[in-house]
């Protein structure tokens, strides 16, 4: 059977399937999409490759680069990455509840690439339901050629690092990166075998890039970005929403943010809380592509979008992140434990005892400099850019704090959860 | 033939500070406010090389390594 002739043509992908069910069953999946064409693994991999997808995980990696590097090792293990750690991101819970069979159908297709008759599903204790269902269904139609296990992620910022991800299917330092400069995870990973973690997005995508092809993905997005993203916005509406964006649209139309509106959004934060904040006027009318966001010295990150209010201290909020980013490090790098607890501790005086800051803001530059590039994993050079990107953004806030005193009044605004705590 | 280029790595996860490395090698390496190492960038000056090779040896948690640039 092939997939039948429908496919979307609209800006949503991912979410199009879905409609008003709140969780499309193998059934229901079947009859929207059809079943997965049967496909040589060499097919495959060139099809990745030609659709240029990249990485929705936050690093934005090409994915067919990764998949073939993959395929050339022996037996490999294919992860399919739903950890989602980012506190202001949703879409891959989202995802998982809703269309957990495009998931797997993408892990399903992963697998014949690469060559791998093992794929672990490495999802949050909330997703755990979710997966299993689908995980029943599709054994009893015996549809896949790969076995399926369910991993559980621990609830900590790092949980999605590649490395981390190895570190917990191995139960050696489950949650914490490894260095893994000198042997990449898509050589060595889970049990010392080649493993190709792929973000759980980027998996649905493959489920619609097998059925459709590359030239079909790539009729929406940018050639550097092509297709859809799923950015969660948190600050537009009640509640946080999640938002399926064609790529190198813009955020104002995307979302529909008249001008009026915008003029009372302070700033926007691209990318979560490693990414950077970006002036409002800027962020909206930038093409929302990953190269867009890196010329500006942000990243879209894992689609993570907080537009944020006027009443609220820019850099109280600042504060609380990276706060919340140094008890979430893995407490393994010299570099990392020290600078993220120094850095933290100057955006706290700045925020609320700023004539206790002796030299003002002018140490930021040279802590953020002995931090970057100088940890296992990037979780320092995003604090880094977090901090660049808040001071850069918010200079005249901190010139005002500087001058007359921290804010008489704030409200916390950006979800910042209890913080784990370092492991040692 | 052409000579074997190198750089230094250290791995931040092993390396606890002890700053032997920028002792043995302070033309490449620096020490931050932490006494955590600071590679300089880019290759290691032949010349320097067996001099390199030593302080990885030295390094009492070996966490420096010398890395060969393939090309």
């Amino acid at each position: 059977m092939t997939a039948p002739m429908t496919a979307p043509t609209g800006p949503a992908r991912l979410l199009d399937g879905i409609g008003s069910a709140d969780v499309v069953r193998l059934d229901a999946h079947l009859a929207r999409w059809g079943a997965l064409p049967d496909v040589a693994a060499r097919t495959l991999l060139e099809s990745v490759d030609q659709s240029g997808l990249r990485g929705h995980g936050g690093a934005w990696f090409p994915a067919g680069t990764k998949w073939r590097s993959v395929a050339a090792g022996r037996s490999p293990v294919v992860v399919a990455n739903g950890a989602e750690g980012e506190p202001a991101s949703g879409k891959d819970r989202l995802l998982l509840h809703h269309a957990p069979h495009l998931v797997l159908d993408g892990a399903s297709v992963a697998a014949r690439a690469v060559g791998s008759k093992r794929v672990v599903v490495h999802v949050g204790e909330d997703s755990v339901s979710d997966v299993t269902a689908a995980l029943i269904e599709r054994e009893r139609r015996g549809i896949d050629r790969c076995d399926f296990d369910i991993v559980v992620a621990p609830d900590r910022f790092l949980a999605g690092q590649e490395s981390a991800v190895v570190n917990t299917v191995n139960n050696r330092n489950p949650g914490i990166p490894s260095f893994v400069a000198l042997r990449p995870v898509r050589e060595q990973g889970i049990t010392g075998r080649p493993t190709l973690v792929q973000n759980v997005e980027s998996l649905a995508d493959v489920a619609l890039i097998a059925r459709y092809g590359p030239q079909w993905f790539r009729s929406v997005g940018t050639h550097d970005s092509p297709g859809t993203a799923l950015v969660t916005v948190t600050g537009l509406w009640d509640a946080p929403r999640i938002v399926e964006v064609p790529l190198g649209t813009t955020l104002g139309s995307a979302l529909g943010i008249p001008d009026e509106r915008a003029a009372t959004i302070q700033a926007v934060l691209l990318g979560g809380y490693g990414g950077g904040w970006l002036p409002t006027a800027t962020a909206l009318s930038m093409p929302f592509t990953e190269e867009a966001a890196r010329s500006l010295g942000t990243s879209i990150g894992a689609g993570v979008v907080v537009l944020l209010p006027a009443g609220v201290c820019p850099l109280a909020e600042a504060a609380r992140v990276v706060r919340y980013m140094e008890g979430e490090g893995a407490g393994q790098c010299g570099p990392c434990v020290n600078g993220l607890d120094v850095l933290a501790t100057q955006l706290e005086l700045l925020a609320h005892r700023p004539r206790s800051l002796r030299g003002g803001t002018s140490a930021f530059p040279t802590l953020c400099g002995l931090v970057e590039g100088r940890g296992a994993c990037h979780h320092p050079d995003g604090v880094a850019r977090f901090v660049r990107s808040a001071l850069d953004v918010f200079g005249d806030h901190a010139a005002l704090h500087l001058q007359r005193g921290p804010c008489q009044t704030t409200r916390p605004f950006l979800p910042v959860p209890a913080t784990t705590g370092a492991v040692r | 033939m052409s000579r074997q280029r190198f750089r230094l790595v250290v791995d931040p996860v092993a390396c606890d500070g002890a700053g032997v490395c920028a002792e043995l090698l302070p033309e490449l390496i620096s020490l931050d406010p932490w006494g955590f190492p600071i590679m300089g960038p880019g290759e290691v000056p032949p010349s320097l090389v067996d001099l390199a090779r030593r302080a990885t040896v030295s390094c009492p948690r070996l966490a420096l390594h010398l890395v060969r640039i393939d090309g």
